[in-house]
């Protein structure tokens, strides 16, 4: 079977051809002598063929160029540079592109396993005295001051179970 | 030097902490956390990096598990400490080579270490001598829900703990096992073996990134994958093949020792009479010579206690360690006299090859130590 000639990464000519079984998967990828991703290879803190498929150019289209993320201003072609993400964020930003690439590189592609419960429960916490506190400013800007008062009593006692004195 | 303490205490891997066994040299669970609400540490600027690790700092250091610990800013040290770091397996290269805004937490006994500011905000080590997952796991769970009482983290009910790298979201665990295989190496079932774990999903990395009996014969197991399986799903996969591959070699050891112990002995004779006559001695040659002193210890050749002494030599014969204990700037080829002049130094208090009582052990217990030796 002739080997591809071009790296995957620059398409110069391709010299050096990895390949990597993981699941009865095959992944291959091919580099050339200069390749600054070929330093990876040798890398015994860890090294996964998975990383390569990120850097592998063919796996974001045009389309998806466009794309930034709001929060911190990466974009597909920051992704395509380095292989990871500019924030949290990031993953709802670029979830199109994502999903493709979390079928090859995982078992699947929803998390099973551990939930930080406590920083969640902070943060639902938070966000519902968010939005009490928010609907408390509408009840009072259109003069509903009864609802202003039970959304105001909602909030004290809701900031108490954060806060227990 | 800043990490004086560290060479100095009784520290995991060279006797300080749980007892060393054969084969499975060290066993290392690593989770990657990121705070949420802030860019990534390869996409943030120096000032949000200085801000979230003095937040991490400020927070972190007040932690059971930390607050005896060393913490140092990466920026802090010499070239010299951070390669002892990398040796002492407390850090990796990628952490040393950032300029600004990277830290480390150390525990005491240097089980425990977390680095912020690597790739990811903060990647939690757990590390202990012999193969003893369960009780790593534990340790570095226990100190992840710590810091999530103090940190929000970034998590996605979707993708689950959100890491810079999506090759480690959900679990965000890289579990791995050092495992010192000569006997697979003399036989050649390497490849075979590297076969198996690959169709499991695992990977298998020589310490040089191949594997031969020049690098001492240590292979490193890990999982790839972090999405998808629970942290204990991941960890029984691993467990389940690392105790093939102990059967493995421990089949090889006694098929070598049966068939063409002389070849064995040879090899483990050959190396004691360099480490006890040498004069120049290479890092990688040292690994090598080590490697057969641990097996002879495996097998009956040494007495048992000498093995904890040998993975301290392990440790010490490293470059960054030599050039330490020398406490001077020296050159490799000084580098090689003087590692060399210290074998002959602890080797000549070595009893002498005693190839009479040769044991070795069919297949060991399975059982996993569960926190209950010294």
């Amino acid at each position: 079977m002739a080997k591809p000639d071009q790296c995957s990464h620059c398409q110069k000519p391709a010299t050096i051809h990895l390949t990597q079984i993981i699941d009865n998967k095959i992944h291959k990828v091919d580099l050339c002598e200069d390749c600054p991703f070929k330093e990876g290879v040798t890398d015994t803190e860890g090294f996964s063929l998975a990383d390569f498929m990120l850097k592998d150019p063919t796996a974001i289209e045009g389309e998806h160029g466009a794309l930034r993320c709001e929060a911190c201003g990466f974009t597909p072609a920051d992704f395509k540079k380095t292989g990871r993400f500019g924030c949290p964020k990031c993953y709802e930003s670029f979830k199109r592109i994502l999903d493709p690439m979390l079928m090859n590189m995982h078992k699947d592609t929803v998390h099973r396993g551990k939930v930080p419960e406590k920083a969640l429960a902070r943060l639902s916490r938070k966000r519902r005295l968010d939005q009490l506190q928010s609907d408390l400013q509408d009840a009072i800007n259109s003069e509903n001051y009864e609802e202003a008062a039970r959304l105001r009593d909602l909030l004290t006692e809701a900031k108490e179970s954060v806060n227990p004195s | 030097m800043l990490i004086t303490p560290l060479i100095e205490e009784k520290a995991e891997l060279t006797g300080g902490g749980l007892s060393p066994e054969p084969i499975v040299l060290s066993t290392r669970i690593r989770l990657a956390r990121n705070l949420s609400g802030e860019a990534f540490p390869g996409w943030a600027d120096e000032p949000q990096r200085e801000s979230i690790l003095e937040r991490c700092f400020e927070q972190l250091t007040q932690l059971p598990a930390l607050k005896d610990g060393v913490f140092l800013q990466i920026s802090d040290l010499t070239d010299l400490e951070k390669q002892v770091l990398v040796e002492r397996r407390l850090v990796s290269r990628e952490l040393i080579e950032t300029t600004d805004g990277a830290g480390v937490l150390i525990a005491p006994a240097q089980g425990l270490a977390l680095m912020i500011n690597e790739e990811d905000h903060l990647r939690i080590q757990g590390l202990h001598s012999g193969f003893n997952f369960i009780r790593t796991w534990d340790e570095v769970d226990a100190l992840d829900s710590q810091i999530e009482d103090c940190l929000d983290y970034a998590f996605s009910d979707d993708y689950g703990y959100l890491t810079a790298c999506p090759t480690n979201l959900g679990t965000g665990l890289r579990a791995s096992a050092m495992l010192h295989l000569p006997g697979l190496v003399m036989r050649g079932h390497m490849e075979k073996v590297v076969r198996m774990v690959n169709q499991l999903g695992l990977a298998v990395r020589g310490s040089l990134g191949e594997g031969s009996e020049a690098t001492g014969s240590i292979f490193q197991i890990s999982n790839q994958q972090t999405l998808g399986e629970s942290e204990q799903d991941i960890l029984k996969r691993l467990i389940n093949i690392l105790h093939a591959i102990i059967e493995q070699e421990n089949n090889a050891r006694g098929v070598m020792l049966e068939k063409q112990p002389e070849v064995v002995f040879d090899k483990i004779g050959r190396a004691f009479g360099i480490l006890c006559n040498g004069h120049l001695i290479s890092s990688q040659e040292a690994v090598s010579h080590l490697s057969l002193m641990r097996l002879a210890v495996d097998i009956g050749v040494f007495p048992a206690d000498k093995r904890a002494t040998i993975d301290r030599m392990s440790m010490e014969a490293q470059p960054g360690h030599v050039q330490c204990s020398a406490q001077a700037d020296i050159e490799p080829e000084e580098r090689d006299k003087f590692r060399a002049t210290r074998f002959r130094e602890q080797f000549a208090t070595f009893p002498t090859l005693d190839f009479s009582n040769i044991q070795w052990t069919p297949n060991p217990s399975k059982e996993e130590d569960n926190g209950t030796d010294e």
